[in-house]
């Protein structure tokens, strides 16, 4: 086990695994950073320190520098995609899906499936995501209530340094598209990470952080922590939380969620996306459908409002759940009678 | 240079396979009995002939709405796209793609696409591909003077140049994006190849009513983005639409006489006749011959899409995923 960063975790996997296969290619803007500059390249090395070394080690023609370009950055890791290669396209905020969707939705997520199962796109396309820098509406949010609802994607969100390092790797050797969407909040949060260079976590595994027999807490991304700082929280009490890391929005692991649900009975969705058809309202019909008879309180899903992300820090504060949102949650559904 | 009888007779087949696919479609889609939005190629063989014909499985080529021309020159079988159309089980994309997304990646015919202007993007991660490979391999995206106004499209010129991608923006001016005429849509007087000029590469221009204008035309763009390291090009070839932009569409933006007119003057395979037969290359008996074998072949094509599988409700869950 090594001692490293979340975002150390994303940019020694990519460097481990274009060393062992000479397809992988990665484009991005700034992800060489420095490009036409007295700086040269890697003044930079791209905003979030996630390609750092990559354009000395393996070079132009497998470390592209994009231009400011996002609908052909997705476009192009089709194309490469449908070309042998298996591009790890960067999007430097999550946010900057509007202005590459139709690349995302209209062709990679369905290559497979209009061209009769007769292709793949082995592209991963990573994206910072996620509130907590005080960037406002555009450069703050968590996409995955719009892309866990396409079909042909998958959609991973690691929390953890090794979680990055064995999901990432995952994503990179798998087949079929893959959205792997990094917490910018998380970049500088250290963690254990496995040394084995094949270390791989299968996608739709979800991982128990805390457990309990009380409520189950379903949560990923930076709210873990705070999910996990609440289940502390009430141990101290004797209550015991059930604390699911999903790791993979698409697929779901429903298996691990309904199991805890049948012996806690409590549902807590903790998601950092708003409330109108999200993740917290797919994961609590998913247990009232299939758990109903389990159920002692009604399943509650702890989302931002309905509004867009606001900038100044107490705004952004109270627009995210909180520790304290989240356990007054789960104290609301203990007390449910 | 001269072309082979051989490469003559090939590049009219090519052609009348095109023309008669697509005289049949607009024929059966009127009974009703194939579902959903087709785009005829009609009028413009020549371009997908012209340029196809200097290419090999590897080279890739991406496709538009309007693409079963694209398609059929680069070598997708005509019983398994005619089956695709009619939604058979056993057609091309086994009934889940139909006409706006035919594509056989293996004869690097990377999709056709409903979305205007979203192929350009994805010839440049072709082209990147072929770059990086550096065996003299290219990617051709087809775009029509509606698609050239897509930002995607700029944006794809803007990095293809940068990334030195082995790209060629073959562009269709058909005269009509959708139902609007170019001269009112391309802000560059219509002029398409001016504008991928300004974006830094090198440009051609060609009439693309006529097989040996593009194929000359394409000889020299190939010969230049073949060479590693030039980068990608653009080349402009003025063409024909002879149906709508869907069928059903009833074209009252056309003048007076101008179907009529642009078949007799600018048709692509009329052309190609009068010329090797003026010039003595082929005889008109050797034409018609292929004509007939073509019809035949066209026929048997319908014969076959009418009688195949049909996909079944378990068919809709598959394909999705590799693994899920």
């Amino acid at each position: 086990m090594a001692k490293m960063m979340y975002r150390d975790a994303v940019v020694s996997t990519i460097a481990e695994e274009m060393e062992r296969d000479e397809n992988v290619v990665c484009l991005g803007e700034d992800i060489v950073g420095g490009m036409g500059t007295p700086g040269g390249p890697e003044a930079i090395g791209g905003i979030w320190s996630t390609s750092t070394g990559l354009f000395g080690k393996f070079g132009a023609d497998r470390v592209i520098d994009t231009p400011i370009s996002e609908s052909a950055i997705m476009g192009a890791a089709a194309g490469l995609a449908l070309s042998g290669k298996r591009p790890i396209a960067e999007l430097m905020f999550a946010d900057f899906i509007g202005v590459s969707l139709d690349q995302i939705w209209n062709q990679i997520a369905k290559f497979r499936y209009m061209f009769g199962g007769k292709t793949k796109c082995p592209a991963v396309i990573r994206m910072a995501y996620g509130a907590g820098y005080n960037a406002a509406a555009q450069h703050s949010q968590a996409v995955h209530q719009i892309l866990t609802g396409m079909p042909g994607l998958k959609v991973v969100m690691p929390t953890t340094p090794a979680d990055v390092k064995g999901l990432l790797r995952t994503a990179i050797r798998d087949d079929d598209p893959v959205i792997f969407l990094e917490h910018k909040a998380l970049y500088g949060v250290s963690g254990e990470v496995p040394d084995d260079p094949d270390y791989m976590i299968p996608f739709g595994h979800a991982r128990l952080s805390r457990a309990g027999q009380d409520v189950t807490i379903v949560s990923t991304g930076l709210l873990l922590g705070f999910c996990e700082a609440v289940a502390d929280k009430l141990a101290a009490e004797g209550i015991g939380c059930d604390v699911i890391d999903l790791r993979t929005t698409s697929p779901l692991d429903e298996e691990t969620i309904l199991d805890s649900v049948e012996v806690t009975g409590r549902l807590i969705v903790v998601d950092e996306a708003p409330p109108r058809c999200s993740l917290g309202a797919d994961i609590c019909a998913l247990v009232a459908e299939k758990a109903f008879a389990s159920l002692k309180a009604p399943p509650l899903s702890v989302n931002p409002p309905h509004t867009p992300i606001p900038f100044a820090r107490e705004l952004e504060s109270a627009y995210l759940p909180s520790v304290d949102k989240i356990e007054a949650a789960v104290r609301k559904v203990l007390g449910y009678r | 240079m001269q072309l082979s009888r051989e490469a003559l007779l090939r590049a009219y087949r090519q052609m009348k396979v095109i023309r008669e696919f697509e005289e049949r479609l607009h024929v059966d889609i009127q009974t009703g009995e194939i579902a959903g939005f087709t785009h005829l190629y009609c009028g413009q063989e020549a371009v997908a002939v012209g340029v196809c014909e200097h290419l090999d499985n590897d080279d890739k080529i991406v496709s538009t709405h309007r693409g079963h021309g694209h398609c059929l020159a680069k070598g997708c079988d005509v019983n398994g796209m005619m089956k695709e159309i009619w939604g058979s089980r056993d057609g091309l994309c086994k009934g889940k793609g139909g006409s706006m997304h035919i594509a056989d990646v293996d004869k690097g015919m990377l999709g056709a696409n409903g979305i205007v202007g979203a192929g350009a993007p994805i010839a440049v991660g072709a082209g990147i591909a072929a770059k990086i490979d550096g065996k003299g391999k290219v990617a051709i995206t087809f775009s029509g003077d509606g698609a050239c106004n897509q930002g995607t499209t700029f944006e794809a010129m803007n990095m293809a140049v940068v990334t030195k991608a082995a790209t060629i923006f073959v562009f269709e001016n058909n005269h009509y994006s959708e139902h609007t005429g170019y001269q009112y849509a391309v802000g560059t007087s219509g002029d398409i190849a001016s504008r991928a000029e300004a974006f830094g590469m090198k440009v051609w221009r060609g009439d693309g009513t006529d097989f040996f204008s593009v194929y000359e035309t394409m000889r020299e763009v190939l010969d230049y983005v073949r060479v590693p390291g030039n980068g990608p090009a653009a080349v402009e070839f003025d063409t024909e639409r002879f149906f709508g932009h869907f069928e059903g569409d009833p074209q009252r933006y056309r003048g007076p006489g101008e179907l009529d007119r642009i078949r007799e003057m600018r048709d692509c395979l009329k052309n190609f006749r009068k010329s090797v037969t003026d010039a003595g290359l082929l005889e008109h008996a050797d034409l018609d011959a292929l004509d007939a074998e073509v019809l035949e072949a066209i026929e048997e094509s319908v014969r076959q899409a009418k009688a195949a599988d049909r996909p079944t409700a378990e068919d809709v869950l598959t394909d999705v995923y590799i693994s899920y």
